[in-house]
């Protein structure tokens, strides 16, 4: 059904969600989590429908092009994969949170008050998308709020639906650019600020910011380990003359 | 009678250290019977709290001393430090492994601490975190070990120590450089939830100056201390010396800072009332501008109270300083109110308490500081005759001084 080679993404149109819950019932079945309506997004709710003065907003990861999540991580128990999927590996994390901190958009949760604690966070139903069946959220929707296909078609069909209706969006497609892109792309027709979405976040990758400091490290550990020992030696030779020149001085003195 | 004897053996600050094991050990008890909820008030919006804040980025700041001292005298070869090199090793070394613990409390999964060891991800800050913490505590464990080989009489490990002290103090100013300007580099992906006085691409720089400050800082703060508990000599110009570099790198800090903001077009968030505000302000008053007005004069600067209270409150405004950056900083963006819990607080004061009790133990059975040290005999070849002759007179002559206090 879906070129499994290309990058998918997911479009959420904000103003055909009638907060109906479907995707959150959904994905609570196929990801085996607890049942019970949610609010916000929570380590049992990868995905959660936030009401904003009558808008529904569908919130879950936006799987980053270049996420922040996956350069942060120590044990590299989360990547990006081929097709869009941000997935994580439990079985590697060592619970640093770190995951949790850099994340430009507060997506990944915390099993707070487990012994044994995981991250927890929306996969993008990545073994379903592998198999070309839909994300299971996506094919809840009753509406067609959320739909799913390769990432330049669907963003192809969200500048279409821009011009098209021109009067009943914000002529802006979040997810388009922020931290370089995302899988997860969001039309509304209010302000995205009014939402509750950042809309401060760099347009830039944020691993690079990071990067620019590891790249040093070489350079660092090269440079001060010459210019350490190249003072130890002049340091040390300094005093070894002066003990030649006590010693010569001493076998003088005694000469006379 | 025997109630009598315990009550009069108990005294003040053994008291609070028994309430303190007692809290932290509750605490320590819920920590890994119901999870980290149940003791923090950590959550999904502030995932990181006091254990990152204080436990790891005061911990590792606050064990600068040890690569300061230890460059200063093996590389720089100014031997007039060696009789402080022992306690600032000590410091560093029990600071490290202190952090480890406090990680062993603030990792999810404390028993899979060693995936960092064959999991690479070299992308990741906390990974080269990782990898400095294991690598530096092991080489200020090897630079420590002769004093504990000189308590037993081993001679041979003696000697290969001494034999590869030079690159292991070398290795050990590299991985310390490493380590404290990576903790700052940590911050460098939260561009959006970090507060712009403290969010800077400066931020590894910041971390690596501000530890130079403080290491000289612990270092002259711990000679106090260890002169009012142990009552050990205190080397006077030294000290001074200290303060001097301490006030040439206190103003480079400060220089850097005023630079950044005005380079980053950030001047008005000096001005700008918010609730960071008053913090900051906290954190280079006390940190920065106070210590630099009392060494900038000569005559205060060689007094010792001037001395020491400078040192401390280089050392406050430091720990506000990181306390700022890991909490204060982050809390606007996050959206919630964060404040640690008791339990929180009570094991970072077990960890603490539990680091001054293992100071105290070493500086009574360890040869830590050395004894001739009136600044006269400082000479370098009567330090150095001193350092060379290994085992001497008995190692216990410390005791005599504590019991005096009880």
């Amino acid at each position: 059904m879906h070129n499994t080679m290309k990058k998918k993404a997911i479009l959420v149109d904000i103003t055909r969600c009638i907060g109906c819950g479907a995707c959150q019932l959904a994905c609570k079945t196929k990801n085996g989590l607890p049942e019970g309506e949610e609010k916000k997004l929570s380590s049992t709710a990868y995905t959660a429908i936030d009401e904003r003065d009558g808008v529904y907003v569908r919130r879950l990861c936006m799987h980053c092009e270049n996420p922040t999540c996956a350069s942060v991580c120590p044990v590299g128990a989360i990547r990006k994969t081929d097709t869009g999927p941000v997935v994580y590996t439990a079985e590697k994390c060592i619970g640093c949170r770190y995951c949790m901190q850099a994340c430009p958009f507060q997506v990944p949760r915390y099993e707070w008050n487990h012994t044994t604690p995981k991250m927890q966070k929306c996969n993008l139903c990545y073994d379903r998308v592998a198999e070309g069946q839909l994300p299971a959220c996506v094919e809840a929707c009753p509406t067609g709020a959320s739909i799913f296909g390769d990432r330049d078609e669907i963003l192809r069909e969200a500048r279409r639906r821009l011009r098209e209706n021109a009067d009943q969006y914000v002529q802006y497609i979040y997810g388009e650019g922020e931290v370089g892109g995302t899988s997860v792309l969001y039309l509304s027709a209010v302000p995205f600020g009014s939402l509750g979405f950042k809309t401060d976040v760099s347009k830039e990758p944020l691993p690079m910011l990071t990067w620019q400091a590891l790249s040093k490290i070489p350079g660092v550990v090269f440079t001060g380990s010459v210019l350490l020992y190249g003072i130890w030696w002049i340091t040390n030779r300094r005093e070894e003359v002066r003990k030649l020149e006590e010693r010569l001085k001493a076998m003088e003195d005694e000469e006379d | 009678m025997r109630i009598k004897r315990i009550i009069r053996k108990l005294t003040f600050w053994r008291a609070v250290f028994v309430l303190l094991l007692a809290f932290g050990l509750y605490a320590t008890y819920v920590r890994y019977t119901k999870g980290l909820g149940a003791v923090t008030n950590l959550s999904d919006e502030f995932p990181w709290g006091l254990w990152i804040g204080f436990d790891i980025l005061c911990g590792v700041g606050l064990a600068a001393g040890g690569f300061t001292i230890a460059g200063t005298v093996y590389i720089f070869n100014i031997k007039r430090f060696r009789p402080i090199l022992r306690s600032t090793i000590l410091t560093a070394f029990l600071g490290y492994v202190l952090v480890i613990v406090a990680l062993m409390y603030d990792l999810g999964r404390p028993d899979r601490i060693w995936h960092a060891m064959i999991m690479w991800n070299p992308h990741s800050v906390m990974f080269e975190v990782a990898w400095c913490v294991m690598l530096y505590t092991t080489v200020l464990g090897l630079e420590f070990s002769p004093v504990v080989f000189e308590r037993l009489g081993w001679q041979r490990p003696l000697k290969w120590i001494k034999a590869v002290t030079v690159p292991l103090v070398i290795v050990g100013v590299l991985l310390s450089t490493l380590h404290q300007s990576s903790l700052g580099s940590l911050y460098l992906i939260v561009p959006g939830k970090l507060y712009g006085l403290w969010y800077s691409p400066l931020l590894p720089v910041f971390f690596l100056v501000s530890a130079i400050t403080v290491g000289c800082a612990m270092t002259i703060f711990e000679s106090f201390m260890s002169f009012r508990a142990f009552g050990k000599r205190l080397e006077t110009d030294l000290l001074r010396a200290l303060g001097r570099a301490m006030l040439v790198v206190l103003i480079a800090y400060l220089a850097l800072k005023v630079g950044d903001l005005i380079y980053r077009g950030k001047v008005s968030l000096l001005w700008q009332l918010r609730s960071e505000l008053s913090l900051y302000y906290l954190e280079v008053g006390i940190g920065v501008l106070l210590p630099i007005s009392l060494l900038a004069v000569r005559k205060l600067r060689t007094n010792y109270n001037v001395l020491f209270f400078s040192a401390l409150f280089v050392i406050l405004g430091f720990v506000v300083n990181r306390l700022n950056v890991s909490i204060t900083g982050m809390a606007a963006s996050s959206g919630v109110a964060y404040f640690p819990s008791w339990t929180e607080i009570s094991v970072t004061m077990l960890i603490v308490a539990l680091g001054f009790g293992v100071f105290a133990l070493a500086v009574k059975n360890l040869k830590i500081f050395t004894e001739k040290e009136a600044p006269e005999s400082l000479a370098v070849g009567s330090a150095r005759g001193h350092e060379d002759s290994l085992v001497q007179e008995p190692v216990r002559s410390y005791s005599s001084n504590v019991s005096v206090q009880h």
